[in-house]
């Protein structure tokens, strides 16, 4: 990680930075807060049949909430698309460039204001923002996505 | 290709010349004095003909035609025909077949289209009548020239001394000779030197040697391979059962019949796919299909249902191109149901192992067992990974699947075709997990071995034919072993020191016990990326590289993590993540009534010609 143009996504130093102060904040204030739950993609589905998959219950009881998962960001389509793929391990092929029985069945597709750069996509990433469950056709690229999550925050 | 000819030919005289005493004269460079060429009048002769190829080539004449030239076609094959013009303003437009105007001669009338920079003129769903020879002319005028190409086509039916009722055709994708000859080390096992036994798929009478390119690049693909053997025309990288036009939709390309459409037509055989990656992948796609883009997923889905070409049995993994989009795991862009269509055509859908073994045999039946392609073998009953197989636990093996193709095909009197394709040999050589392809490869034998017997059992009257679809780059360098404390580039046994790998199957069943003895293969892989080595099994299937930092491909850091060496890669590093296909030739295998065609150095279209001989094909015989 270099720099950024997005001051949506912090970098590691500056992610601690604010995490310790938002931490003593915290803890000085006492405040009682709304927490991000945290989604781990073995949490996505309770079920696997090939007459569709099921989403598990906590998933389902936290759309529309806010969320956070630790992932992978696969190789976006072009630099400037708003949207990227969370995915369980780092991407091997440019799964754009072939068919999409590449992706793995738990992916998250990362809604984005705007467009991110300089992320890596070999090492971890936090995405935090609001659930969003239910199959959608992007309508530029085509892509097809069950969940999303509409990024309020990425820590790399 | 004239130019580049007579440049090597330059370069070789010069090359000679430093080499001859300095006592030689021009004059010995003519050729005559070069005692060591030998050129017999047939190799003269060939080589005269690609001189006059190369001048008539497309680029030089500014015709495409498709079919392409020395295309072959099986009597009554249907067909579209067009035809390519690099100019819009054309005027006095000829294109004749044995001098014959091309409207006259096949039937049907040239559908006209410019388009920005040239012309397009078409005639589909045409087939020659007779056999023997075809020579096609196409000549045309605009106010900037003229243009003029010929090109010659055979026209074949055959019949093999004895035939074949039924054929099966086993594509082991990506299975190389030296993939083959590792699935036999560590299956069947070697003493002193002597194998303990063969594969099932060499112990067949019929072996050749196939060459694999498709006509637009010297390395093909698994669906212009695919699409080779089943309609014995050649295609390009990524399309299957047509020829590649120039417009970019890539369905409206000139499509070739494959031997599913033209022995339904005919004959009313019975047609099925197994497989253990997605069925819209594309060796099982090209038994049906006709698209210029194998990702065309989700239309080869529901294309499979088009009354042509729809198979009997259908079997494998990739139920996301069939459901409709709202349904969680779908891959789809509509709302089409696809299973439910299958289903209303009188199919029985089987979504695991236990469904698929209780399906009733005298209905069509359709199989997906996981929503992308299949786990390998490994992994889903080797040595069963939940964590791989993610709630898909419930996967049948390539033999199953075979053995209830062969019972619900052969209540068919007139006979099937049957497809079976090992899939994931290539999928994880390309990911460079030798250890899971061999496995998938003693699989795919293991199959080969049932279908053997079947057929003994059923008749002795089906084709088996046996093959890879392209090979991949790796070898067989010796072993590996850390016994002495010699560990990564220093543990690679040669010669003499590499003894034999420690490999042991004793419970029998075909398998090593474990895939990672103390002394392994050392087989080493022609073409990579940047990746880390260990030389050792990988307990989870893990990527050799990954896109890094500005795009750029790096090794994957979470592979071979324990005393791994870094390897910098020999592919380009921005865009090759994996091992790539080789352009070396493969073997063909081959065993009943027919098989006997199958030997000597084959041009992979060739494998259709022998198939459709076995069979007797004929374009006058209809279904009963």
């Amino acid at each position: 990680m270099s720099t950024t143009h997005n001051p949506r996504v912090h970098l590691s130093p500056v992610r601690w930075c604010f995490g310790i102060i938002l931490l003593l904040c915290a803890l000085f204030t006492a405040v009682p807060t709304q927490a991000a739950q945290e989604i781990r993609f073995g949490d996505m589905y309770s079920g696997a049949s090939t007459r569709g998959l099921i989403l598990s219950d906590r998933l389902r009881s936290l759309d529309g909430s806010e969320v956070t998962m630790s992932g992978f960001m696969a190789p976006p389509l072009s630099p400037t698309i708003r949207f990227f793929v969370l995915t369980e391990w780092p991407m091997s092929i440019c799964p754009f460039c072939s068919s999409d029985a590449e992706w793995p069945d738990n992916i998250i597709v990362v809604e984005l204001d705007k467009p991110v750069t300089a992320l890596p996509f070999d090492a971890p990433i936090r995405v935090t923002g609001r659930l969003s469950l239910g199959s959608r056709v992007d309508p530029e690229t085509g892509f097809v996505s069950l969940v999303r999550i509409h990024a309020r925050n990425i820590d790399a | 290709m004239h130019s580049y000819f007579s440049r090597s030919l330059l370069a070789a005289a010069i090359g000679l010349a430093i080499t001859l005493p300095a006592a030689a004269t021009a004059a010995d460079f003519d050729g005559s004095a070069r005692r060591s060429v030998y050129v017999n009048p047939a190799a003269h002769a060939e080589w005269s003909q690609a001189q006059t190829r190369h001048h008539q080539s497309a680029e030089r004449t500014g015709i495409t035609i498709l079919p392409i030239d020395r295309a072959k076609f099986w009597q009554g094959q249907r067909f579209d025909f067009e035809v390519e013009i690099a100019a819009t303003d054309l005027t006095d437009v000829r294109i004749t077949l044995n001098g014959k105007p091309i409207e006259q001669a096949l039937g049907g009338r040239l559908t006209r289209t410019v388009h920005d920079d040239y012309t397009s003129l078409r005639i589909d769903n045409v087939s020659f009548a007779k056999t023997g020879p075809v020579t096609l002319s196409v000549s045309a005028v605009s106010p900037t020239g003229k243009y003029q190409r010929t090109v010659t086509y055979n026209v074949v039916r055959e019949k093999a001394p004895k035939k074949a009722k039924n054929v099966i055709l086993f594509v082991g994708d990506g299975m190389s000779m030296q993939v083959k000859q590792a699935a036999r080390i560590l299956s069947r096992g070697i003493t002193e030197g002597k194998y303990d036994g063969l594969l099932a798929m060499e112990q067949m009478p019929a072996m050749g040697l196939v060459t694999t390119s498709g006509y637009d690049s010297i390395v093909t693909d698994s669906a212009n391979s695919a699409s080779a053997y089943n309609t014995g025309h050649k295609s390009v990288v990524n399309a299957m059962g047509v020829y590649a036009n120039r417009t970019p939709d890539p369905l409206d390309d000139p499509k070739v019949e494959n031997i599913n459409e033209f022995m339904q037509r005919t004959r009313g055989m019975s047609v099925g796919m197994v497989t253990t990656s997605a069925v819209t992948d594309a060796t099982p796609a090209a038994v049906s299909a006709h698209t210029r883009r194998r990702a065309e997923e989700p239309f080869i889905a529901a294309d499979f249902l088009a009354e042509m070409h729809r198979p009997d049995v259908l079997l494998g993994g990739g139920a996301r191109s069939f459901l409709p989009l709202s349904t969680p795991g779908s891959k789809r862009k509509d709302e089409t149901n696809v299973i439910a269509a299958f289903e209303n055509a009188g199919f029985t859908f089987a979504e695991n192992r236990e469904q698929m073994l209780a399906a009733p045999k005298d209905k069509p039946l359709l199989g997906l067992f996981t929503m992308s392609h299949m786990n390998v073998y490994m992994d889903r009953e080797f040595r069963p990974n939940p964590d791989v197989t993610k709630g898909f636990n419930d996967q049948p093996n390539l033999i199953e699947m075979t053995a209830k193709a062969l019972d619900h095909l052969s209540q068919n009197p007139n006979g099937f075709y049957l497809m079976s394709e090992g899939a994931s040999i290539d999928k994880q050589l390309h990911t460079m997990d030798w250890q899971r392809a061999v496995y998938d490869a003693i699989e795919f034998d293991q199959a080969i071995a049932y279908a053997r017997d079947w057929a003994k059992a059923h008749g002795d009257n089906t084709l088996i034919v046996v093959l890879a679809d392209h090979a991949h780059g790796l070898s067989l360098t010796g072993t590996y072993h850390e016994n002495d404390g010699k560990t990564g580039r220093e543990g690679v046994r040669t010669y003499g020191a590499a003894g034999w790998p420690t490999f042991v199957d004793n419970n029998g069943d075909g398998f090593p016990d474990n895939p990672d003895p103390r002394v392994t293969l050392a087989f080493q892989y022609a073409n990579f990326p940047d990746h880390y080595e260990n030389y050792r099994f990988q307990a989870k299937p893990t990527a050799p590289a990954i896109v890094g930092e500005n795009d750029k491909i790096i090794a994957n850091p979470y592979r071979a993590p324990q005393g791994a060496r870094y390897i910098e890669g020999n592919l380009p590093q921005y865009l090759e993540t994996q091992e790539v296909h080789s352009a070396d030739d493969i073997v063909v295998m081959a065993e009943g009534p027919g098989s006997e065609y199958f030997h000597g150095v084959m041009d992979n279209t060739e494998i259709f010609f022998g198939i459709m001989r076995a069979l007797h094909a004929d374009p006058k015989e209809r279904v009963q």
